[in-house]
């Protein structure tokens, strides 16, 4: 019998040994991956063609027709960079939310620690964006700019947008398997950020004295960042410009907090999915 | 010195609210704000203790809602205990069912390694095992297919050969020894012989008291939320079928007709005076697959009736009527009645009903159904218990057969 002798029992279950759930990650992200090309012909090969048929548009539309971002060179490849970038935004929210839900199955059933599906679900993006840049990278080279040793620091941006996203899904995920009112929520907050992010038209259209405001979202200041290193480096409006003083951390600090604090509440309610979902 | 305990119990409470309604969207739960939230909870488990120790084949049984299917999701991690604590010594692997995360539309083999993984082996051990589990499956020519393509037979082969292939100290295994054919039963058994003797820790939940008498070395009866025996198998598959005895026998105390308006109308020129089930002339509740089994019923007339229908209809739990017959529809005809003259009903029903509770509700009406003479809603309940190759409203007997090939 067990012995009562210990007081300090606590509520739950304990597992003295612990098992490395990599590779479940890693599974499931290429699970994901592998289904959203289900049935299709072409397969992988969309995540090439989508990014080339939308350069194709964005080159006919401001290069040829539209007189919009005439006044930034290379505005195709600006575009595309920002049109990327948010894509890989939007659909690694998208689908951090119905991570939890969508893998109800597996909840009800096995225990792992439930992080382990928001991390897949973000990697499985990440995979998609990492084919979609190949693209842009091509179509950045093909315009004769150089990539200098500050290109690495892409990568800094490219994790900084990871973190942001995943802080997100931690709270959409969680909140999603009690309220099904985020989709409808969500959905509408992501098409303000993207007008507050300036994906498609260049800063200096807006006004200034807004400038200030809208860099301080981290999407604005990680786009516009990422342009000045890949694409423009003189005409590029960025975060640094235009904020100075401690004001400047806070785009660079939210993606942070973000994750920490969606983390925690993530974790929080993650012991009662298998009971609510 | 007692031998390493692999998992320990300790005071293991687990409730359930069950909500009255279920708000499952923001506008639903602002309405319902300052109304406080109703919902009953339910005991599913209620101060279990218990130890397993290192090697021991471990069985737990009980009926269906006795609460073994949610200690074995406690021990597996999945729910949280209300109150008390688990302590799980080694590495665990729960295939609490099997073939979890199976994705239809990816092929077997990437399945195979989907599945491996949510089982905690790594890309290199799935790797190594790869080609024992496809042979052990008996799928060779299919692992390139997409798993919607395998028949349901064929899933399970190969949630099982994965299954089997776990590494971890620990086992927890519910209900899985009756899948597919008795060629793929005998290699599963052999399966568990084997994992006995290398004296892997296993917890075992299941019906079959056959499998629970060979493999475990002790087991444990859960009833109502409490560990109701423990000891030796054969003391536990002892209790496990007096404490189904005694359940019959209650129900059949209860089988006196209820006077409730609510559940009873018509004229009231005929009256139901008994409604039960039989097996041959042995009053039961319980019915075991393969046995048919008779209802009876036995009305009185008030007054001169001519020609009445007598009829049944029987629900399951749900409240889904089953079937409807009565004599007219039968073609079975029946005397005119004086009043007090008494009358009785057999129906046969073959062997069809699936597992689950009935209720039978009994009426009497005039010879053209318009009038109710006495009509009572669940007069009588029976239940049907222990089938398990097959599922659903109805278990006719049937053979399947499966070819390679289209």
């Amino acid at each position: 019998m067990p012995t009562k002798s210990e007081n300090q029992l606590k509520t739950g279950v304990e597992f003295k040994v612990s098992r490395n759930y990599w590779g479940l990650v890693r599974e499931l992200a290429v699970a994901d991956f592998k289904l959203k090309y289900q049935g299709s012909v072409f397969g992988y090969l969309w995540s090439l063609m989508k990014p080339l048929a939308l350069f194709g548009i964005l080159y006919l539309v401001f290069s040829v027709l539209a007189k919009f971002g005439s006044n930034i060179d290379h505005y195709p490849q600006y575009l595309l960079l920002g049109v990327v970038l948010w894509n890989y935004f939007a659909e690694s929210t998208g689908n951090g939310m119905r991570a939890i839900v969508d893998k109800s199955d597996l909840i009800r059933k096995v225990y792992f620690p439930r992080i382990v599906i928001m991390l897949a679900s973000s990697l499985s993006a990440l995979i998609t964006l990492a084919l979609n840049l190949v693209v842009v990278v091509i179509f950045i080279a093909l315009a004769g700019i150089a990539p200098g040793f500050i290109t690495l620091a892409f990568l800094g941006l490219i994790a900084e947008l990871f973190l942001l996203s995943l802080g997100i899904s931690f709270f959409l995920g969680a909140l999603y398997v009690r309220y099904r009112d985020f989709v409808y929520i969500w959905e509408v907050v992501l098409q303000l950020l993207f007008y507050a992010s300036a994906v498609i038209f260049p800063l200096n259209m807006v006004p200034a004295q807004y400038h200030a405001l809208l860099l301080l979202n981290p999407i604005s200041q990680i786009l516009q960042d990422s342009r000045d290193i890949l694409v423009n480096p003189t005409q590029t409006i960025t975060t640094s410009e235009v904020i100075h003083g401690p004001l400047m951390l806070v785009p660079y600090a939210l993606p942070v907090l973000l994750a920490v604090f969606g983390f925690i509440y993530f974790e929080r309610v993650a012991s009662r999915f298998a009971e609510d979902v | 010195m007692d031998k390493k305990l692999a998992i320990s119990v300790h005071n293991v409470s687990k409730n359930f609210k069950l909500p009255h309604e279920r708000y499952n969207s923001l506008k639903q739960s602002a309405l319902h704000l300052f109304s406080k939230r109703s919902y009953s909870k339910f005991e599913a488990l209620k101060d279990i203790s218990f130890d397993v120790k290192d090697g021991e084949f471990f069985g737990i049984v009980g009926r269906n809602g006795s609460g073994k299917s949610t200690m074995l999701k406690i021990l597996g991690g999945i729910y949280t205990p209300t109150k008390g604590k688990v302590v799980i010594n080694g590495t665990l692997s729960p295939f609490i069912e099997l073939g979890v995360g199976f994705n239809p539309e990816l092929s077997g083999r990437d399945n195979v390694y989907l599945n491996g993984a949510i089982l905690g082996l790594t890309r290199k051990q799935v790797d190594a095992k790869y080609d024992e589990i496809v042979a052990f499956s008996e799928l060779e020519d299919f692992m390139d297919q997409h798993l919607k393509n395998y028949s349901s037979g064929m899933q399970v082969r190969l949630a099982f050969s994965i299954a089997i292939q776990a590494q971890s100290d620990i086992l927890l295994i519910d209900e899985v020894l009756a899948v597919g054919d008795s060629n793929f039963q005998t290699k599963c058994y052999n399966v568990f012989r084997q994992m006995k003797r290398d004296k892997r820790t296993i917890v075992f939940v299941s019906h079959d008291m056959n499998a629970i008498k060979d493999f475990c070395d002790r087991a444990a009866l859960i009833h109502d939320g409490v560990v109701a025996a423990m000891g030796t198998p054969d003391r536990i598959i002892n209790k496990y079928n007096q404490l189904n005895v005694v359940e019959a026998e209650d129900s059949e105390v209860a089988s006196e007709l209820a006077y409730d308006t609510t559940t009873r109308w018509g004229t009231g020129d005929a009256s139901i005076l008994r409604c039960e089930t039989l097996s041959g002339e042995d009053k039961r509740r319980i019915f075991q697959p393969e046995q048919p089994l008779t209802v009876r019923i036995e009305a009185q007339a008030k007054a001169s009736l001519s020609k009445p229908i007598l009829g049944l209809v029987i629900k399951n739990a749900e409240g889904i009527r089953i079937f409807t017959t009565n004599t007219k529809l039968q073609g079975t005809s029946v005397p005119n009645l004086t009043p007090d003259e008494k009358i009785t009903l057999n129906c046969i029903i073959p062997p069809i009903l699936g597992n689950g509770t009935y209720t039978i509700a009994p009426a009497v009406a005039d010879t053209d159904g318009k009038v109710i003479y006495d009509w009572i809603e669940d007069a009588a309940s029976f239940e049907i218990r222990g089938y398990d190759t097959s599922d659903g409203i109805i278990q006719p007997r049937h053979t399947i057969t499966v070819k390679k090939g289209s």
